[in-house]
C-alpha cells in the first residue's frame, strides 16, 4: 500500500481559516499531507501558531475548480450592464428618508 | 496574441501596480526568476534553523529556551509558506528539496557562519532578522501575489524575532564586563555578513534589472542595505556597542550612515561553498532527509490503508 517515492510529500491541501467566530473562512495558504487529519494538524502548526484561528478547513487542492484569467472578461460580463442592481442607480426625492 | 504583445500587456499590468496570480500568463523568465528567488528564500529559512537550533538545549533560562524554540519553529513555518508560494509556479516541493540537498540550489550564505556563543542568538535575531525584515518588507510590495502575501505574514512574525534578539544583546551589553564583551564579539562577527546578506551591490547584481522591471523587487539591494544600516547603527549605540567599521560616519547632508568598503571577496567565497559551515549545514539537511524517510513512508502507508478500508466499507 506504500505510495511511490515521488508521492512521499503527500498531496497538496488548501487551508482556509476562520479568524473569529461568525466570520467567513479565508484562504491562508497550503500544506502537504497524506490525509485530512494530518493536513489539519499541519495547518494548525503552520498557520495558527498565534491564535489566528477558531476553525480550519482543508481541501485537496486538486478538488478546487476555478475561473481562468483568459475567460474572466466574458465570464463576468453579464454583470457589466446591470447598474440597476445597485441602490445608487435610483433617484430619491429630496427630503425622503430611510431609503 | 504573440509573445511580444503578451509581454507588453504583462508589463503594463505590472506598471499599473496590479498583482500577478498563479494561473495567469507570465513571461517564462518572470516565472524562472521567481522560482529561483522563492526557493532560495525557502531554503534559507530551513537551513537558518540550524545555527539557532545549536543553542536550544543550552539556552540560559527557561524563558530564553521557550522563545528560541518558538522562533526556530517560526522559521520552519516560513520555509513552508515559501515552498508553497514557489509551488504555485509549477515546481514541486520535492524537486526544490532535492535541489537543496544536491547542492544545486543556494540559500542565504549567512547561515554558513557558526554560532559559537549564546550572544550569537542575540546577534542573529537583531542583525540577521533585522536585515531580513527590511528586505522582506520591500518584497511584500512585489508583483507576484503568492510571494507578496507570504512576505506579509512572515514580516509580522519576524518582528518578534528581531526584538527578542535585540533584548538578548542589550541585556548582555548592560551586564558584566564579560557579558558585554560577548555581545560586542557577536556584533563584530555578524555585522559584515548581515550587511552582505542583502545582496551584491547594485553595480554587481546580475539579476537586478529584470527583477526590478517586473517589480519582483521594488527597491535595489543598496537602497535596502542603507535602510538597514540607518536603523541598526542607533540601536548599537543605545546598547553601548561599537559597530566594527572604523570608516562608519554620519552624513549630515544626506542624513544617512555611511559605511566603509564591503569585503565582497569573502562573500563570494562563502557563496561558492567555502564558508566555515557550508558542508556541515548541507550534511545536516541530508541527514534529516534520510532519517525522516521512514516517517514519510509510514504516513503514506497509513493513509493508503485508510483509503483502502474506506473503499471496502462503501
Amino acid at each position: 500500500m506504500t505510495e511511490k517515492p515521488e508521492n512521499d510529500q503527500g498531496q497538496l491541501w488548501e487551508v482556509f481559516i476562520q479568524a473569529k467566530p461568525g466570520i467567513a473562512h479565508k484562504h491562508a495558504g497550503s500544506v502537504h499531507a497524506h490525509d485530512a487529519e494530518m493536513a489539519l494538524a499541519s495547518a494548525r502548526d503552520v498557520y495558527t501558531r498565534r491564535r489566528e484561528g477558531t476553525s480550519i478547513w482543508v481541501v485537496p487542492s486538486n478538488m478546487i475548480a476555478a475561473t481562468t484569467e483568459q475567460d474572466a472578461d466574458s465570464f463576468f460580463d453579464p454583470a457589466d450592464d446591470k447598474a440597476y442592481r445597485h441602490p445608487t442607480f435610483y433617484t430619491v426625492p429630496e427630503g425622503v428618508k430611510y431609503l | 496574441m504573440d509573445t511580444a504583445e503578451r509581454e507588453k500587456q504583462f508589463q503594463e499590468k505590472i506598471d499599473s501596480g496590479l498583482k500577478v496570480e498563479a494561473k495567469e500568463w507570465m513571461p517564462e523568465n518572470y516565472r524562472k526568476q521567481l522560482m529561483r528567488m522563492i526557493s532560495q528564500h525557502a531554503h534559507s529559512e530551513i537551513v537558518g534553523m540550524l545555527p539557532e537550533g545549536n543553542w536550544i538545549t543550552r539556552a540560559p533560562s527557561l524563558r530564553r529556551k521557550a522563545v528560541l524554540l518558538a522562533k526556530v519553529q517560526d522559521e520552519a513555518g516560513h520555509g513552508l509558506y515559501l515552498y508553497s508560494a514557489a509551488e504555485t509556479l509549477g515546481i514541486d516541493r520535492k524537486t526544490m528539496i532535492d535541489q537543496l540537498l544536491s547542492g544545486k540550489a543556494k540559500y542565504s550564505s549567512i547561515f554558513n557562519y557558526p554560532t559559537i556563543s549564546w550572544a550569537d542568538m542575540g546577534a542573529i535575531g537583531w542583525l540577521v532578522d533585522g536585515a531580513a525584515i527590511v528586505n522582506q518588507t520591500m518584497l511584500a510590495r512585489g508583483s507576484y501575489g503568492p510571494y507578496s502575501r507570504a512576505m506579509v505574514r512572515i514580516c509580522k512574525e519576524e518582528s518578534f524575532h528581531n526584538r527578542q534578539g535585540y533584548e538578548i544583546i542589550y541585556q548582555l551589553a548592560k551586564g558584566t564586563p564579560e557579558q558585554k564583551e560577548m555581545a560586542q564579539d557577536a556584533l563584530n562577527r555578524w555585522w559584515w555578513p548581515s550587511i552582505q546578506m542583502l545582496g551584491p551591490s547594485d553595480a554587481q547584481s546580475k539579476n537586478s534589472d529584470e527583477t526590478m522591471r517586473w517589480r519582483i523587487k521594488v527597491e535595489s539591494n543598496d537602497t535596502v542595505r542603507q535602510r538597514f544600516i540607518d536603523r541598526t547603527v542607533p540601536q548599537a549605540e543605545a546598547a553601548g556597542l561599537t559597530i566594527p567599521d572604523p570608516d562608519l560616519k554620519y552624513n549630515e547632508e544626506t542624513e544617512h550612515w555611511e559605511i566603509g568598503e564591503i569585503e565582497w571577496t569573502e562573500f563570494y567565497r562563502v557563496i561558492k561553498g567555502h564558508g566555515p559551515c557550508n558542508r556541515k549545514r548541507l550534511k545536516a539537511r541530508q541527514d534529516a532527509e534520510r532519517e525522516g524517510q521512514w516517517v514519510r513512508e509510514a504516513a503514506a502507508a497509513y493513509a493508503g490503508k485508510q483509503r483502502a478500508r474506506a473503499v471496502k466499507a462503501a
